[in-house]
């Protein structure tokens, strides 16, 4: 788990109580208390363009790769270090601008972009509201 | 020529005044507002304020045109190699000049075919290297998509090289001496021609046969 913000902390939570054997990287050692007390995995400290930090932390038997730091340049980086170097079997990525996570999903990267996700979303339900008032008026 | 330059830090406003004052057409892309102000006051409608990793502020800057040339010189490795692939991917700008901060993300330039790069740090090793060699042998210019390198190598009088022809050197594959520097000037690389102390041997070389190559010019 590269990046341990608020997703990805939770993301490295989940994995770990389902039995995967987690390591975290993070420029922050503070971030650490976000992991909690019950964390069982590894937590590594630096930047994840470091290959030394990425081989220490285990990436060269990693069987999944996930990305989410708070920069998106940094996790398209990354992440095709983690595909290409490494040739990790499965790398996900978060990015926040859905217009470089198109570009990146278009030349083969695995992403997931939550603005892209939200501004969907609330379009659609305010959409959705309009056609049930319509719908209420006309009934 | 069209020129967009990303990034407008000392590297990035002087590779643009110069172009401007050459007479190139110039964008120059910064996002910081206290660096953005002093930069539109020199290069007025050039100058385009906004972070260049964001596809709007480079189609702003004029890349759908495209440019024939985008020089990547912000202070982010990550974002320098972003802007490129960006350029060269989406907007199908042929050629891209990276700037490499931290020599360590080099390779990750090199692994995602981002060429040529510029590295200050690299350039002032290698100067130093130049002007105080310690191995003998100096690397003069790297040609990373051929995977060779120009190299030189002093010739001193304990050199097992002296009084050969280049000939019988039995240089590595793939390397060729262009030229010997005897005397402050260049000979071809005439075969009769024997080495002396002294003599500096200029040579194409493959990467990695450089401890090869020393081992038959030098011996140390």
């Amino acid at each position: 788990m590269i990046g341990c913000g608020r997703v990805g902390s939770q993301v490295a939570k989940n994995l770990d109580a389902e039995g995967w054997d987690v390591a975290a990287i993070d420029e922050n050692e503070e971030v650490l208390n976000r992991l909690g007390e019950a964390w069982s995995g590894g937590f590594f400290v630096g930047h994840a363009m470091d290959l030394d930090l990425l081989r220490e932390a285990g990436i060269e038997d990693a069987d999944a790769v996930v990305i989410a730091t708070n920069g998106d340049n940094t996790n398209l980086v990354v992440a095709q270090i983690a595909q290409r170097q490494f040739e990790v079997p499965f790398v996900i990525v978060r990015i926040l601008d859905p217009a470089r996570a198109e570009l990146y999903e278009g030349l083969g990267l695995q992403i997931i972009c939550p603005t892209k996700t939200a501004t969907e979303t609330l379009t659609n339900r305010v959409l959705e509201s309009a056609a049930k008032a319509r719908e209420e008026a006309r009934t | 020529m069209f020129v967009m330059v990303a990034g407008g830090g000392k590297v990035g406003s002087n590779v643009a005044r110069s172009l401007v004052a050459s007479g190139h057409e110039v964008t120059l892309i910064e996002q910081r507002p206290f660096r953005f102000e002093r930069l539109e006051a020199e290069f007025e409608h050039r100058a385009i304020r906004g972070d260049a990793t964001e596809l709007y502020v480079l189609e702003r800057a004029g890349i759908e045109r495209p440019p024939d040339v985008l020089v990547a010189s912000t202070g982010d490795d990550e974002d320098n190699i972003v802007i490129c692939q960006v350029a060269r991917e989406r907007y199908g700008v042929e050629k891209v000049i990276a700037r490499v901060n931290n020599p360590k993300n080099q390779q990750h330039f090199d692994l995602l075919g981002i060429s040529p790069t510029v590295s200050a740090v690299s350039s002032v090793m290698a100067m130093i290297e130049h002007e105080v060699p310690e191995h003998g042998l100096i690397q003069l210019l790297q040609l990373r998509k051929e995977d060779l390198e120009i190299v030189e190598v002093q010739v001193d009088g304990s050199s097992p090289c002296v009084g050969k022809k280049i000939t019988e050197l039995g240089l590595p594959d793939g390397s060729t001496v262009i030229a010997v520097m005897r005397e402050g000037k260049a000979e071809g690389p005439d075969k009769a021609m024997e080495l002396a102390a002294g003599d500096q041997v200029l040579a194409v070389l493959r990467r990695g046969k450089e401890e090869e190559l020393k081992k038959l010019l030098l011996s140390r």
